[in-house]
């Protein structure tokens, strides 16, 4: 009885592999939340090496002659935004260091204000002073219909947006009043978190802008597999998650230093900290997890 | 028989409609009537939902059954929302017309529509979504197990990509150069690799199952096969 | 005295060559300018057309067009009255002509433009600018058929016919089997169990509306669950995030009642609307599952974020769990955490698989005709695009291009 028990439930170091199989899960979380929570509090920071899909997106906008013009879609609402805002910000100073027109909509609800958050703390923050609303930049705001605002914008801005964010018309703002169509822009910058996004720019757009114009976007890493097949025929860049954040981030910075509140432009860079801690405790747990596996058939065998 | 007839001629009519949409820029503007109507229907069937909302949280405060003070909080916080938002309670005044108090932008921050979205409903959902990454790494505790060789490799790839995605993935490889023949040992190419190559063509070949999947479920509802979805009573 | 004349003729000669010396390189006026409208479109493209004379003197071409009514009327008739498309390579009016898309639509006609009048002008190779020559006027018009949309066409009708084909094959007798999907065996084990267990069934049916098909096709899977859990006798709950749905749910449900022989175990706040928003309906669902532990649960539909949330609480509550959803990006949260999973086209081939009529399994052969259409589109392609890697001026390069554009590449 003895016997039989000790093989069904082994001791040493075996038992303690054995019994990690059935740990129970929250403290895994508690493991995770750590991971996470101590390197945002000790400001753990690594250096980032830019990959293709950074330098293609960050060769996209700055390419692009000085002052031109430019949209701007945020696709993307809170639950994203931990991932995408980094992004998005860097996009913003991006464009607005190269002087660009820029021109915020949103295909998401809460897109708009996402758009707001980068208007007031980089745009305004450091390049305010030679950004006029109206002239320099103009915020449309969130449009219902999903593909179907790509589809009218690709003939007609006005016919989608006849006023813009805080209802005033856009024929009164000359950055949209110029413009007639996507065709007008050259840039198209989706920063994206699902449908409607990326993809629907690609589907719907890409083909009414002029060949020369660029179209790139930031994605969830979840969502990018879905676009990968069109980088880099159709999406000149493609900026992937908190990494892509991170390195693009990078490229911009070096070039395009700010003076004061430099944090709010490497929050990619930030938050790839808890990323490498988290992603290495999740190598940690899948290890164990197999260990655990090995140990109990093991077990098993003894006790047949 | 009219309840079921009535609504698969429809279907088949707006189902065939979109289809011709697609390629005659003509019904394009019938395309757009019809997904009108839907959003009219989605518009109403709303206050159903909602008044199905106040059924079953008011019949759960009534019965004092568990769990009925969230119904209680859940009711409330619905009618602050919509009484909030409805009337633009605080709104700030528009420049244009500050005379007219529903012209006003009731969601920006100063506004306490602005604020509820601002720092309730931004941080609930962030919050939401940030327990994805407990979740994740539960499950990839639990599921990740090399049973098998197809699951060895599972196992391999998740390494690579977990890896290459920090900056260990550079410190560990970052040292062997990009143009020599060893550069395929580097995790971001290895990750580059498997992310759009093997990835793209695997996820290539789900999504053309999935769109003849559409495909043919649309002929089957449009063409009036597959009436499974429709009332029998 | 013929020579003394000479003198004075070529001095002349020489000053009626210096007075031109300014306009030696400003080449000739643009001919035979035309303007004509994009045949098989949808409206707001027009081809202008131009010859060049002289391309060796000639820099740049610029191409200008006339404000359609609207447009005066908003920029007033103080502006210029021309407005500047585009200023292009000499040669791009040759052939087809030069492509000028986005030209807005008359007020009254939204499938044409107003008349437009384009007018060409060249600018020499030392900047100078000759005089504009007007093409006659022209209206860019939608056409009943769009063109470029015939590859298309052909596809649609191929996989159409496919299916159509083989619903009328099965009527006609034609064998139809079908593979063995686990998952849909599963349901009347999973109900069973929660039957069993006596605790409820949770049938998730995504997050999306009704006019997504994966919705629709989840309802459809709801109506077999429900069947199923009402000849048990078993507690079906059913949260749903659009009251649409909740309204299709509900009579899904009471219809499978009504087919199970058990109208009377119908209750319809079973089958309750939560919220639209994502991770407010997450939420409600996760901590229900976590309150009530169903025994069962599935999720059918439409998914994206909270796929991993909700299949880690049924893992948790120990469920049997079983997923079904097209959306791609999250079938390896499901596959990861799910005892079942229903992949892509699996999904979508449930309805007819738990039908088990003739008509709708003859539908799924057609869709595996339309898939062998594909792979055979693949591999003529890949097989072209070697050729053509191999030998780039050769017949098979421009093969592989036509067939690429054929497929809109």
């Amino acid at each position: 009885m003895t016997t039989k028990n000790t093989e069904q439930n082994p001791g040493g170091m075996r038992g303690f592999f054995v019994r990690l199989g059935g740990l129970d899960r929250r403290w895994i979380f508690l493991a995770m939340g750590l991971s996470i929570a101590v390197p945002i509090l000790l400001k753990l920071r690594f250096p980032e090496v830019p990959g293709p899909m950074a330098r293609a997106t960050f060769e996209a906008i700055e390419s692009l002659p000085n002052g031109s013009r430019v949209l701007l879609s945020f696709d993307f609402d809170p639950a994203s935004k931990a991932e995408l805002q980094p992004m998005a910000n860097a996009l913003v100073h991006h464009c607005a260091s190269k002087g660009h027109k820029i021109v915020f909509m949103a295909l998401w609800p809460l897109g708009k204000q996402m758009a707001d958050q980068a208007i007031k703390e980089i745009l305004l923050e450091y390049h305010g002073d030679k950004y006029e609303y109206g002239t320099d930049y103009v915020q449309l705001g969130f449009k219902a219909g999903n593909e179907g605002v790509i589809k009218v914008l690709t003939t007609n801005i006005a016919e989608a947006y006849p006023t813009d964010a805080s209802g005033a018309a856009v024929s009164g703002l000359p950055l949209v009043a110029d413009a007639r169509d996507l065709g007008s822009f050259g840039l198209v910058s989706t920063i994206s978190a699902g449908y409607p996004g990326a993809k629907e720019w690609v589907q719907y757009g890409r083909e009414s802008m002029k060949p020369e114009a660029r179209l790139t976007s930031g994605s969830t890493g979840v969502q990018a597999s879905q676009l990968f097949p069109y980088y880099p025929a159709q999406l000149n860049g493609l900026l992937v998650a908190v990494k892509g954040a991170a390195e693009y981030e990078t490229l911009v910075t070096e070039k395009y230093p700010v003076d004061r509140n430099s944090e709010r432009l490497e929050q990619g860079r930030i938050r790839m900290g808890p990323q490498l801690v988290a992603h290495l405790l999740m190598i940690a747990l899948i290890v164990l997890g197999n260990i655990a596996m090995i140990a109990s058939r093991g077990s098993q065998g003894g006790a047949r | 028989m009219m309840r079921r007839t009535i609504p698969m001629l429809i279907l088949a009519s707006a189902g065939l409609l979109l289809i011709v949409a697609k390629f005659s820029p003509f019904t394009v503007s019938w395309q757009e009537t019809v997904l009108g109507w839907f959003n009219i229907l989605a518009a109403v069937a709303f206050v159903l939902g909602a008044g199905n909302l106040l059924a079953v949280n008011l019949e759960q405060i009534s019965s004092r059954r568990p769990g009925w003070a969230y119904a209680a909080i859940t009711l409330f916080a619905f009618a602050v929302t919509l009484v909030v938002g409805m009337f633009k309670v605080g709104a700030v005044p528009n420049g244009m017309h500050p005379d007219i108090h529903l012209a006003g932008a009731h969601d920006v921050p100063q506004a306490p529509f602005g604020w509820i979205y601002d720092y309730m409903l931004v941080p609930l959902t962030s919050t939401m979504f940030a327990m994805l990454a407990f979740y994740v790494a539960s499950a990839a505790f639990r599921a990740f197990r090399a049973k098998n060789i197809e699951a060895i490799l599972l196992l391999g790839t998740a390494f690579i990509i977990l890896l290459s995605q920090t900056a260990a993935g550079m410190f560990l490889t970052g040292w062997i150069p990009e143009d020599s023949v060893f550069s395929f040992l580097r995790l971001d190419v290895m990750k580059r690799g498997i992310t759009e190559h093997i990835q793209t063509a695997g996820m290539r070949a789900i999504t053309i199952g999935i769109a003849l999947g559409v495909a043919a479920t649309s002929l089957r509802l449009i063409f009036g096969i597959d009436k499974s979805y429709l009332s029998k009573t | 005295m013929l020579r003394i004349w000479r003198v004075p003729a070529m001095l002349a000669a020489l000053l009626a060559l210096t007075a031109t010396a300014p306009f030696a390189a400003l080449p000739p006026d643009p001919a035979d300018v035309s303007a004509v409208d994009r045949p098989g479109d949808g409206g707001a493209a027009v081809f202008v057309r131009w010859r060049v004379p002289a391309p060796d003197e000639t820099a740049r071409a610029i191409v200008e067009r006339s404000r359609t009514v609207a447009e005066a009327t908003r920029d007033g008739a103080a502006d210029e009255p021309w407005i500047l498309v585009a200023e292009v390579d000499p040669l791009a009016g040759a052939g087809d002509g030069y492509l000028v898309s986005g030209l807005p639509n008359s007020k009254g006609d939204r499938h044409a433009s107003d008349e437009i009048v384009f007018r060409v002008a060249f600018i020499g190779t030392d900047g100078e600018r000759t005089p504009a020559i007007e093409a006659a006027p022209v209206v860019a018009r939608a056409n009943a058929f769009l063109l470029d949309k015939i590859p298309l066409a052909i596809v649609c009708v191929i996989v159409s016919a496919a299916v159509l084909a083989w619903i009328l094959l099965a009527r006609a007798g034609w064998s139809v089997k079908i593979r063995r999907i686990a998952a849909l065996e599963a349901i009347d084990e999973a109900v069973g169990r929660a039957t069993e267990m006596g605790r409820s069934v949770l049938f998730v049916p995504g997050i999306q509306d009704m006019n997504d098909i994966q919705t629709v096709a989840g309802v459809t899977i709801l109506g077999r669950v429900a069947k199923t859990a009402a000849e048990y006798d078993a507690k079906l709950e059913v949260p749903t995030s659009r009251s649409i749905v909740m309204t299709a749910a509900r009579e899904t449900v009471q219809s499978a009642h009504f087919a199970a022989g058990r109208p009377e175990t119908y209750d319809e706040s079973s089958i309750r609307y939560i919220t639209d928003e994502q991770f407010g309906y997450v939420a409600y669902v996760a901590g229900r599952m976590v309150r009530e532990k169903p025994a069962a649960c599935f999720y059918m539909g439409a998914f994206y974020a909270e796929s991993l949330v909700l299949a880690e609480n049924g893992n948790a509550i120990g469920a049997i769990q079983v997923a079904g959803t097209a959306e791609a990006s999250q079938l390896p949260f499901f596959v990861a955490a799910c005892d079942y999973t229903l992949i892509g086209e699996e999904f979508y081939a449930a309805s007819a698989y738990l039908s088990g009529e003739r008509d709708q399994l003859g539908s799924i052969k057609g869709q595996d005709l339309g898939k062998l259409f594909a792979a055979a589109a693949i591999v003529v392609g890949a097989v072209l695009a070697t050729l053509a890697s191999l030998s780039p001026s050769g017949p098979m390069a421009g093969a592989s291009t036509a067939f690429r554009a054929f497929f809109g590449g």
